[in-house]
């Protein structure tokens, strides 16, 4: 019977196609909401990923990794000396502007890190050398800064070409890979020292200091230690990335705009396959009476309708899936539109279509339950 | 033993319905259909309920095929009493024991002939396979094998009810219940269905219940019950009693 359930489904073309479209159409506006804000998430703690330190310390009144409230020089020391911190190191960050050679300006995330220990400097070098930073006037700038600083040459930009921060000759022996900055511009890395330098004077200009715990300590352990000790605010890496996070949600109305997507998509969803699920059901209201009448119980063609609504959810769930894989794999080979499809994601919309199809599928049991197999002999 | 070919209007008793109600509606829109009704139908016979529209045929017939309940009265279908039995018990006999062709045949559109046919017997668990090539039996028995492959709307509306007979025969169920089977037929496919039907009722020993409007197919009654307002008014008990009756040869 079940096999039958599926035939005279696949058998109404345009029903068929409808509820598909409605299911595919569902999971991709949530699929693909979902995963924008997870990649404008990630965007917002780039700068952590990048860094990828265990334990970040910064004021106590900072809640996110690109509002840095400068500290004192002497405060790396201060943590360098609690207890069980294996290394504790300076790190500068600041959105600043870039002084191309036709003369426009873009902004950057410069980056100054310990020229002793790297530490917080990029993972992967693409071209050049890292140690090279401790040549004097030189930087590495990421894959997004030889777009962004090449506009206005008649070839990209590479190592040994020049360009200026705040009047200073910056000279670039590296690129690198970074994770995207939520401001859109390019992570440019750079001594400590230099950094400070290169951005205009305050009293003080430490932005974080970056520690790790000795072997065998708790990253937490350590940065409650830090924070005991000091007064400032010692982050694990986790809970500095959830710090950024939550301060956007808190803050700004991405989740509500990506959230009214989703919602968007499940609404619709929902109305299309459970009005086209109601007009199958009342289309077939004899038919259906007749396998009644013929001794099929009111379960069985409740579980006909159930099979039929989780055969049309799961083709269309996977059919809207590929299509935002594909859509983010070409949008993420672009770079510019953040992407992140993070498992959550589809198990989160599979669910939300697993709703959509048992609410689709109730709207024709209630007229099925309602249905007297005696509908078959009137006229 | 009933012979083949011969009318058999004195078989054992396969369907008795006793002081049948039924009414439809509350207060003072409440119509009541049957009034006290007595009915039978016997092995091995082809029994024609007859009568005006709303006269109460169909009500009768559905509530003798157990789509219906009634309000009081008894109801003895092939020894079980329906009105004593569960949704599901009465729903399990239906699927076993009866077997229905409908006016508008009710074939699903989107199945092949031989998957319509075979609907009762996957209803009743039995494998795919073994339905389809059952139903192919059917098809053949009824003429039009070549079809089953095809979907019903490529078929004529005399092929579309003989998949239909099939349907109701392929699980071989002593009672079929027939409403108004020849009334989308020409003449010509009405007298070839009629002879079919008659013939699975006298061949098969089945009992047949046929309600009709259709004056063009009474002679193939072996009896006839007319109704009118609620109730049976008589029952013709030969082809030659109908004959008279209803002045044809």
């Amino acid at each position: 019977m079940y096999r039958l359930a599926l035939k005279m489904l696949f058998g109404d073309h345009a029903k068929y196609l409808m509820l598909i479209s409605g299911i595919m159409f569902s999971t991709l506006l949530m699929a693909q909401g979902a995963s924008l804000f997870c990649g404008i998430m990630s965007w917002t703690f780039a700068t952590i990923r990048n860094a990828r330190a265990e334990i970040w310390v910064a004021d106590p009144k900072v809640e996110r990794a690109d509002d840095a409230k400068p500290l004192r020089d002497t405060d790396v020391n201060r943590v360098r000396s609690v207890a069980h911190v294996a290394w504790a190191a300076p790190l500068f960050t600041s959105t600043i502007q870039a002084r191309l050679p036709d003369g426009s300006f873009k902004l950057i995330q410069l980056v100054g890190i310990d020229a002793t220990t790297f530490a917080g400097a990029p993972h992967v070098i693409l071209e050049g050398r890292l140690e090279d930073l401790r040549l004097p006037n030189t930087v590495i700038i990421d894959e997004l800064g030889v777009e962004r600083l090449s506009e206005g040459r008649d070839r990209p930009v590479r190592i040994g070409d020049m360009f200026e921060i705040n009047d200073r000759e910056a000279r670039i022996v590296g690129i690198c890979r970074a994770a995207r900055s939520f401001t859109g511009g390019p992570y440019v890395y750079t001594t400590y020292d230099r950094a400070v330098q290169y951005a205009p004077q305050q009293r003080k200009m430490l932005s974080f200091i970056l520690a790790a715990p000795q072997p065998g300590q708790e990253a937490v352990a350590v940065a409650d230690e830090i924070t005991r000790a000091t007064g400032l605010k010692a982050f694990t890496e986790r809970d500095f990335i959830w710090s950024t996070m939550w301060w956007y949600i808190k803050n700004t109305g991405i989740p509500i705009n990506v959230g009214t997507l989703v919602l968007l998509g499940f609404v619709v969803g929902t109305v299309i396959s459970g009005q086209t699920f109601y007009a199958f059901v009342h289309e077939n209201t004899r038919n259906l009476g007749a396998l009644k009448a013929m001794g099929t119980s009111t379960a069985r063609l409740c579980t006909m309708l159930v099979l039929q609504s989780l055969a049309v959810g799961f083709i269309g769930y996977g059919l809207g899936l590929g299509i935002v894989a594909f859509l983010g794999m070409n949008l993420l080979r672009l770079g510019k539109v953040p992407f992140l499809m993070v498992w959550q994601v589809p198990a989160i919309v599979g669910v939300a279509v697993l709703l959509i199809c048992v609410l689709s599928a109730l709207l024709g049991i209630t007229r099925i339950a309602r249905l007297e197999a005696a509908i078959v002999f009137r006229g | 033993m009933v012979a083949p070919d011969s009318p058999s209007s004195t078989g054992p008793v396969a369907v008795r319905l006793t002081a049948v109600d039924k009414s439809f509606g509350e207060g003072e829109s409440r119509t009541h259909v049957l009034k006290r009704t007595d009915f039978d139908a016997r092995l091995g016979e082809l029994l024609m309920l007859v009568g005006p529209s709303g006269c109460g045929k169909t009500t009768l017939l559905s509530i003798l095929a157990g789509t219906l309940l009634a309000d009081a009265g008894e109801i003895s279908v092939l020894g079980h009493d329906l009105h004593r039995m569960s949704a599901g018990a009465v729903t399990r006999f239906r699927a076993k024991s009866l077997g229905f062709i409908f006016q508008q045949f009710n074939l699903i559109p989107t199945l092949t002939v031989a998957e319509n046919v075979s609907v009762p017997l996957l209803i009743q668990g039995v494998s795919p396979r073994r339905a389809e090539k059952q139903s192919r039996e059917l098809l053949e028995l009824v003429g039009i094998a070549e079809k089953a492959g095809q979907r019903p709307a490529k078929l004529s509306g005399g092929q579309q009810q003989r998949v239909a007979i099939a349907r109701a025969l392929v699980h071989q169920p002593p009672l079929l219940v027939c409403d108004e089977p020849t009334s989308a037929l020409d003449s010509e496919n009405g007298h070839l269905v009629m002879e079919i039907l008659r013939r699975i009722a006298r061949q098969d020993n089945r009992t047949v219940i046929v309600v009709t409007h259709d004056p063009r197919i009474y002679g193939f009654a072996d009896r006839m019950a007319e109704m009118e307002d609620g109730r049976i008014l008589r029952v013709l008990g030969s082809p030659a009693e109908i004959a008279v009756a209803h002045k044809f040869n």
